[in-house]
């Protein structure tokens, strides 16, 4: 009897919890679905990452392949987008850069989450000087403006794209940390989590088997706006001539080598920031579809 | 408001001291000998020697945070590695013609901003409404550095209305400052709107409907000045992805303001002149975002409450 | 000699177009606002009554609402069909509103004398100062300790008691004809509730208006209320005077809603309940809307949609078959039909 009686609690919690799991997935799926913009935005991410892997099949000429004799050919049946300064192919030196541009912001996002999910979770779940002293360090670290943090962090550890995916993704660890400790702070209060906790649950399964999932949706909203961002700046980086060094196809980087060539060729700006803006577009339409399906409390 | 002034004062200071621990922190950061480093290249190790004896590089480093933060304070950022000069000399140059940039980017960003966000906001989901917020969608994900391109292009190169680089004139002015400014208008917009939409479904608009008030009115007496509290932050905050931005439009344009000093500081390890222009940028902004609290504080009087 | 008639309002239909469908909040209401008497909407919530009182000043959220019927003759003029400058020169002027929220019904940057002013300034031809004078008078008059001071402040800084009474004074500013107030007391505390319904009647006294009473509380009405206009699904179901309603129910709805209220002076095993739910506004049956719910319905109640007729001769109206000839030739068929 008294076995059943401290186990029957546990497993009605579980289970009301996959139901609302399963309602919430059904209700999020209908309204990701409803609306235009946010598959819009997921079509967008999606072609973008199909590229990414077929690259080298899609690519007509070798990225890096120098023929003088071609440079600077505008945009035509050969070369669709056009040559640049050192008559490679522009389309292929976009196909190939995607690798680099997705995976940095794709990568320093992941590497602020992992920091500021832990920090976040932290926290807000320890409260007191534990969340004083995270809290002091997050608002200093927001203190510095836009990209300077980043800059500060590259010029100690020098140029190079793994230091910018390193610069622009601490720059994104108080954002998710902000978020993560005040969802950690609202979910701590549950009364289900004193049920389990009274139960013998340590503090380490409880942060990680029952707060974690339920401050998921923040982060994946945070995350799919910062990407945006994220690839926004580690591209203004590279533009800056901070992070991929030439002949590296970095969108950012083929941006500042086509500033040069504005006033002959302008086709060599032009298309690598339209990629940059097209791929950014998607992340911020799928990121305001999302949030508006995930958290109906942020919808302003 | 004068205590709450003052409170909001001795409040930054830790931030101020966190800014100038963190910024300290990463030039620890650098590998190798920091010494050798600001002595410069090719210095003997004589040289070197000597600038660590002179610069107190072989003592703790909390005593040399702590003697970076009291030079700080009295104005000593130190000196450039390349000519030597004082670091401040240098930024006092520059700052102006950031901030000047940067007013005027702001400028843009809240009157092109707030604008938009209420002619969408009073006419929801109409063409008007939907054709504003896409580009203010476009406005959010365009690259500056390439808007910028883009706005050299068509005006300066093809047009030839305006100079295409460099800070001589007015006229210099205004292609960096609109390329800087329409992203944060496109923000302000973004946020404008919703704040509006949020508060024209509020029951006072209805009262003040109910009242027989006209429409003109109660969107700009009774919804507007509710609707910009929200707002206000976001532009304070907006403040700093601009100063940060400046940076890459002052590279595009070719304007010697700090953010392209900062750039050029780390292209040639000028080290104390990135590390002094960071962080001036910074206390700049967290200025800037004190004056923005304590307006928001003047229009909005509930805070006292909290 | 009967009291002048202020408001008719006839066939009302205020209609929402959503994803889901059409929405019939308001769908065909009728009712009369003599001078001078006190009107209560009474029903449950979801019946369209609130919805109903926005309409009478075309203050329905548009879109997704629109009122698509009917005719709203205050002193015989349509507000339905009136320019929007004619309708503001009603609004808060001959007729003017409470709403149920004092806590969010006042602007809450803008000092509380200031907003009842700018409703004198709106209508009367005053000055500034004399405006803001009248305020100070309109929140003295509703019985606002130290009214000067108070006109000052903003309104995070009264309580919602004070709130409610600013309402009260912003709308008396103009000595208005009608007055609805929808709900006003729900958000307040017990006695809060007390005095601010005492506050109207005094009010109602002085000025002479006739108010609109929205509300869900049967005890509130039985205290403020002439006349009674029972709301259910979209429609008014009972119209009659409060004495006879209170009396004598005639509709099967108020029978229920009478019986459910706890009675003090009787021994309740437990209170009455209705069964059943109400219909959704997006697809009403097309007899009477309560007949799934009613212990007396037959055959006729779900096929013939009933009208509100006036009973036998007397004043009072009801919307029900039991009380029309249909009634027992319904009887017998229904005998043949199911011996």
């Amino acid at each position: 009897m008294a076995s059943k009686a401290t186990v029957s609690p546990n497993v009605d919690l579980a289970k009301a919890r996959q139901h609302t799991r399963r309602e919430r997935w059904q209700s999020f799926r209908r309204v990701m679905t409803q609306n235009k913009a946010a598959m819009a935005g997921a079509i967008i991410i999606a072609a973008y990452f199909l590229i990414m892997l077929v690259a080298p099949v899609l690519a007509p000429y070798d990225p890096f392949e120098i023929s003088l004799e071609d440079k600077l050919t505008p945009p035509s049946a050969d070369h669709w987008m056009g040559t640049d300064d050192k008559g490679r192919d522009i389309l292929s030196r976009i196909l190939y850069g995607s690798r680099l541009s997705i995976g940095v912001g794709v990568a320093s996002v992941a590497f602020g989450a992992f920091f500021g999910i832990i920090l976040g979770l932290i926290a807000g779940y320890y409260g007191k000087w534990v969340d004083t002293i995270v809290s002091r360090l997050l608002d200093v670290m927001l203190a510095f403006p836009g990209i300077l943090l980043a800059l500060a962090i590259i010029s100690a550890l020098g140029p190079g794209l793994v230091n910018v995916t390193i610069a622009v993704g601490v720059f994104s660890i108080p954002l998710f940390a902000r978020i993560v400790r005040g969802s950690t702070m609202e979910v701590k209060q549950l009364e289900y989590i004193d049920a389990i906790r009274t139960l013998g649950a340590n503090d380490f399964t409880i942060i990680v088997k029952h707060i974690f999932p339920n401050v998921l949706s923040p982060i994946i909203v945070q995350g799919s706006m910062r990407l945006a961002t994220a690839i926004l700046s580690a591209a203004g980086l590279s533009f800056l001539g901070l992070g991929a060094q030439p002949p590296s196809p970095e969108w950012g980087a083929m941006l500042a080598n086509g500033r040069d060539f504005l006033f002959s060729a302008p086709y060599m700006a032009i298309f690598p920031g339209m990629m940059i803006s097209v791929l950014v577009l998607g992340f911020n339409l799928f990121g305001d579809g999302l949030r508006d399906a995930l958290d109906p409390k942020l919808k302003k | 408001m004068f205590l709450f002034i003052v409170k909001r004062l001795v409040q930054i200071v830790p931030v101020i001291l966190g800014v100038t621990l963190v910024v300290f922190l990463i030039m620890q950061m650098v590998p190798g000998d920091p010494a050798a480093i600001l002595a410069g290249e090719g210095a003997s190790q004589e040289t070197i020697e000597q600038y660590r004896e002179d610069l107190g590089l072989n003592r703790p480093v909390l005593q040399q945070y702590v003697s970076y933060v009291g030079n700080v304070f009295q104005g000593d950022l130190g000196n450039s590695l390349k000519n030597k000069q004082p670091v401040l000399d240098e930024i006092m140059l520059r700052l102006p013609i950031t901030m000047e940039l940067a007013f005027y980017s702001i400028l843009i960003t809240i009157v092109l901003g707030l604008g938009a966000g209420i002619i969408s906001a009073v006419k929801p989901y109409s063409i008007r409404d939907v054709s504003v917020m896409v580009i203010a969608l476009l406005g959010i994900s365009l690259p500056s550095f390439w808007l910028g391109l883009l706005l050299m292009y068509v005006f300066s190169v093809k047009l030839h209305w305006l100079p295409v680089a460099g800070w001589d004139g007015p006229l210099n002015i205004i292609l960096p400052a609109v390329t800087l400014g329409l992203g944060g208008a496109a923000i302000v917009a973004r946020m404008t709107r919703s704040s509006m939409l949020d508060v024209i479904g509020q029951d006072y608009i209805r009262t003040a409907r109910a009242k027989g008030l006209k429409e003109h009115f109660v969107i700009y007496k009774h919804a507007l000045r509710n609707a910009l509290i929200p707002v206000i932050t976001v532009v304070g905050l907006q403040f700093g992805s601009l100063l940060g931005g400046t940076v890459l439009i002052e590279s595009v344009f070719a304007i010697n303001g700090l953010g392209r000093m900062i750039v050029d500081a780390i292209r040639t390890r000028d080290l104390p002149m990135v590390q002094g222009g960071v962080l001036v940028a910074s206390l700049v902004f967290v200025f800037v975002n004190l004056l923005v609290d304590v307006l928001y504080r003047a229009v909005n009087k509930r805070i006292d409450l909290n | 000699m009967e009291p002048e008639v202020v408001l008719q309002v006839k066939n009302l239909k205020t209609y929402f177009t959503t994803s889901k469908g059409t929405a019939k909040a308001v769908d065909g209401v009728d009712f009369t606002l003599h001078k001078g008497e006190t009107l209560g909407i009474v029903g449950e919530s979801g019946c369209g009554k609130s919805m109903t009182s926005l309409s009478l000043l075309r203050l329905i959220p548009s879109p997704p609402g629109k009122i698509v019927d009917g005719e709203i003759l205050l002193n015989n003029k349509d507000i339905v069909t009136m320019k929007e400058d004619e309708l503001r020169k009603v609004r808060g002027n001959q007729i003017s509103m409470i709403f149920q929220e004092p806590m969010t019904s006042l602007n809450p940057i803008i000092p509380v004398g200031e907003q009842i002013a700018e409703t004198v300034r709106l209508h009367q031809r005053l000055s500034r100062k004399a405006a803001w004078q009248k305020a100070v008078d309109l929140l003295e008059l509703v019985g606002l300790p130290s009214p000067e001071k108070r006109a000052k402040q903003e309104p995070f800084q009264l309580s919602g008691g004070m709130r409610q009474r600013v309402m009260i004074a912003m709308a008396l500013a103009c000595t208005p004809e009608v007055l609805i107030a929808d709900e006003p007391t729900t958000a307040l505390d017990v006695t809060i509730q007390a005095q601010i319904l005492e506050l109207m009647k005094d009010l109602q006294k002085q000025i002479g208006m006739s108010i609109i009473f929205i509300t869900h509380d049967l005890g509130v009405v039985s205290e403020v209320c002439d006349q009674v206009a029972v709301m259910y699904a979209g429609q008014v179901v009972e119209h009659r005077s409060a004495r006879d309603l209170f009396n004598s129910p005639l509709h099967p709805y108020t029978q229920g809603l009478l019986a459910s209220l706890p009675k003090i002076h009787e021994n309740q095993e437990e209170l009455q309940t209705i069964e059943g739910a109400v219909p959704s506004p997006y697809d009403y049956p097309a007899g009477c809307r309560f007949a799934d719910r009613c212990q007396h319905a037959r055959a006729i109640c779900r096929a013939e949609a009933p009208v509100l007729e006036a009973v036998g001769g007397t004043e009072s109206k009801v919307r029900c078959f039991m009380y029309t000839e249909k009634w027992e030739t319904a009887a017998e068929e229904e005998e043949v039909l199911c011996p």
